[in-house]
């Protein structure tokens, strides 16, 4: 998949991302067109906010469920399966089928934790995708996805204006 | 540590990865050495039988299950930590984190396969697993063994993605700064991670959950080893204070291999500036903690054989308080509580040197314990006619030193291939907090004076 038609600036740091995002929003870019790149979180700025995962914890509580479910399963499976001679107790031992029990409860929970990172980060996501290594080296890219073709001399002064070390164009924008 | 540009935390802690030195090759030569070594002397054991080990009636659990209580144990100097600190919200961990974890995941893995290396026929370990067979032999699900076998790989499993999940920002890193093969490599174990809002407040999350579940798993793990002693009718063993003195001293001993590992990072990869003596002041007024901790779960333990009296329990008992395993009981003692508690109690020695001596000697004093808890048992059970000795033979001796360069040689082939301190936590900080780092029980205020 090739990048999609961008046009981003490349911020020094997080004050000046944020003049650049308030920049866009008073602009009228839609929201969901801008999208935010940086080496770290900045999550008490207003352009590093996302809405919160809700959905991760209770997935982590009914993978850890499932888990359980299928720790105890497997525990009462092999001790009835091979009944060993316990002179009158329980078949089922009720201790060693609760470590058991817990131990795999735990690791679902991990598991789904870790799948639900991945799919709802889409990750893998080995493919052209919009990305400039300078985001590593501590810059914030802020990029309007798909732009009209007549804002984007606008857009580009904004961007400046707000304090980007740099603005650069992918897509149709790029082969002009 | 003095504000730092990105570039140049960039550049200090993506300087490791560069091409190695000569002396970094030939200690990673030297280590291979001895694990070959290692690989030889198991090599025998296999081929000419468990018997060239020292294990003889009636000590059948000799140094390879002391191995592998120990380096179990050492395996919580890092998710436990990290988790713990990652929870209580200490933003001093940050250079600490990674360090620690990879601890975990090691150790671990050396750990478990000390089972696999005491079984004297280590082809037929799959007859451990719980599966229908044609031998109509099914391992007991009820053994404290198999208890092992889920918890152990349960631990390892979280650690390892405790470990993975925040290393993919650096791995983005490192990606962005690589060329030719080494990018496409990069870019491949970086899963495309492109540090969107969304994905840093998933990956905050998602970390969340996991340290707030990998306590427990933490805990339950070396509460289970303890219970494979536990559980026997042993004398010195049979004990309800076992799990929680057991875990008291995996994060005892766990800590005190944080402090050694970060020191000799500290010092061969240079990284003075980010491993100050904060840290090590910090984690050891927790080893202090630990020490003392520990110290008293040995006198409750003691206390209370002592006062029962059975005549069992006290052939063990006094085997190690004034017998011939009273050397080695003392020593730990020393090691565990007479040199660490000065060195860490007065402030004035709590230096990066008197933090890891303390830790050197708690590591020793800590292998002392697992060894006296197992062999002075098991060589003084019940009646006379039944007691024995033992001492390890090179083979014993040889696989163990290979674990200690395996180790070595895993961790130095990480700290090449990973930045081994969290580049993307360590820039988050430069931005979140001062520069000075608080000390434990110090106020933010006077963090800011």
């Amino acid at each position: 998949m090739a990048p999609p038609n961008t046009i981003y600036g490349l911020f020094p740091g997080p004050d000046s991302a944020e003049r650049g995002m308030n920049a866009l929003r008073n602009a009228g870019i839609d929201v969901s067109k801008i999208v935010v790149m940086s080496s770290v979180p900045y999550e008490e700025y207003s352009f590093g906010c996302a809405p919160p995962p809700k959905e991760m914890p209770w997935l982590a509580v009914l993978g850890g469920l499932a888990g359980g479910a299928f720790g105890f399963l497997l525990a009462w499976w092999t001790q009835e399966a091979y009944p060993l001679v316990t002179g009158g107790m329980p078949i089922l031992a009720p201790w060693p089928t609760s470590i058991v029990t817990y131990e795999l409860t735990m690791l679902g929970a991990v598991l789904t934790t870790v799948v639900t990172l991945l799919v709802t980060c889409r990750l893998p996501s080995w493919g052209a995708k919009l990305y400039d290594p300078e985001v590593s080296n501590g810059k914030i890219m802020i990029a309007v996805v798909d732009p009209s073709d007549e804002a984007r001399t606008d857009l580009e002064q904004r961007l400046h204006g707000a304090g980007a070390a740099e603005v650069k164009t992918t897509g149709r924008f790029s082969a002009v | 540590m003095a504000a730092k540009t990105p570039e140049q935390i960039n550049e200090d802690l993506l300087r490791p990865l560069s091409a190695p030195s000569v002396r970094y090759l030939i200690a990673f030569a030297c280590l291979a050495a001895i694990i070959i070594a290692a690989a030889f002397a198991f090599g025998w054991q296999v081929y000419h039988g468990l018997g060239v080990a020292g294990l003889r009636r009636p000590v059948f659990w000799g140094f390879y299950i002391t191995y592998f209580v120990f380096w179990i144990g050492l395996s919580h100097a890092g998710t436990l930590i990290s988790a713990i600190l990652r929870l209580a919200n200490a933003t001093w961990r940050r250079p600490v984190t990674r360090c620690a974890e990879v601890i975990t995941v090691f150790a671990l893995s050396i750990g478990a396969a000390f089972p696999v290396i005491h079984l004297g026929r280590p082809w037929l370990a799959f007859w451990l697993i719980p599966f229908p067979s044609e031998r109509g032999l099914w391992p007991n699900i009820r053994s404290p063994l198999l208890w092992d076998f889920f918890a152990i790989n349960t631990y390892l499993i979280s650690s390892v993605t405790f470990l993975l999940l925040p290393m993919l920002p650096d791995l983005a890193l490192v990606r962005d700064h690589a060329a030719g093969t080494k990018k496409k490599i990069y870019a491949a174990l970086a899963l495309g991670w492109r540090g969107t809002p969304d994905q840093w407040r998933r990956l905050e999350v998602a970390m969340h959950i996991m340290a707030v579940v990998v306590i427990p798993v933490a805990v339950s793990v070396h509460s289970i080893v303890s219970w494979d002693f536990a559980m026997a009718i042993v004398p010195g063993w049979h004990s309800t204070i076992f799990a929680p003195y057991f875990v008291a001293g995996a994060i005892f001993s766990g800590i005190a291999a944080l402090i050694i590992a970060m020191a000799i990072l500290r010092k061969c990869l240079h990284l003075e500036e980010y491993l100050q003596r904060a840290h090590f002041e910090n984690l050891g007024k927790l080893l202090l903690v630990m020490s003392l901790l520990w110290s008293y779960f040995v006198f409750a333990e003691r206390l209370t054989a002592w006062y029962g009296n059975n005549p069992s329990a006290m052939a063990v008992f006094w085997i190690t308080q004034t017998g011939s395993y009273s050397p080695l009981f003392w020593t730990m003692v020393v090691c565990n509580f007479a040199i660490p508690f000065p060195l860490l109690a007065i402030k004035k020695l709590r230096t990066i040197a008197g933090t890891v001596i303390a830790s050197c000697t708690v590591v020793v004093g800590m292998w002392l314990e697992r060894f006296l808890i197992i062999v002075p048992s098991l060589s003084h059970k019940y009646l006379p006619y039944n007691w024995g000795t033992y001492r390890p033979t090179w083979v014993e001796m040889t696989i163990t030193a290979g674990t200690f360069a395996g180790m070595g040689f895993l961790y130095m082939a990480f700290s090449k291939i990973v930045p081994i301190i969290s580049i993307w936590e360590l820039k988050e900080e430069q931005h979140l907090v001062p520069e000075h780092i608080p000390l434990l029980g110090e106020t933010a205020e006077e963090g800011a004076d």
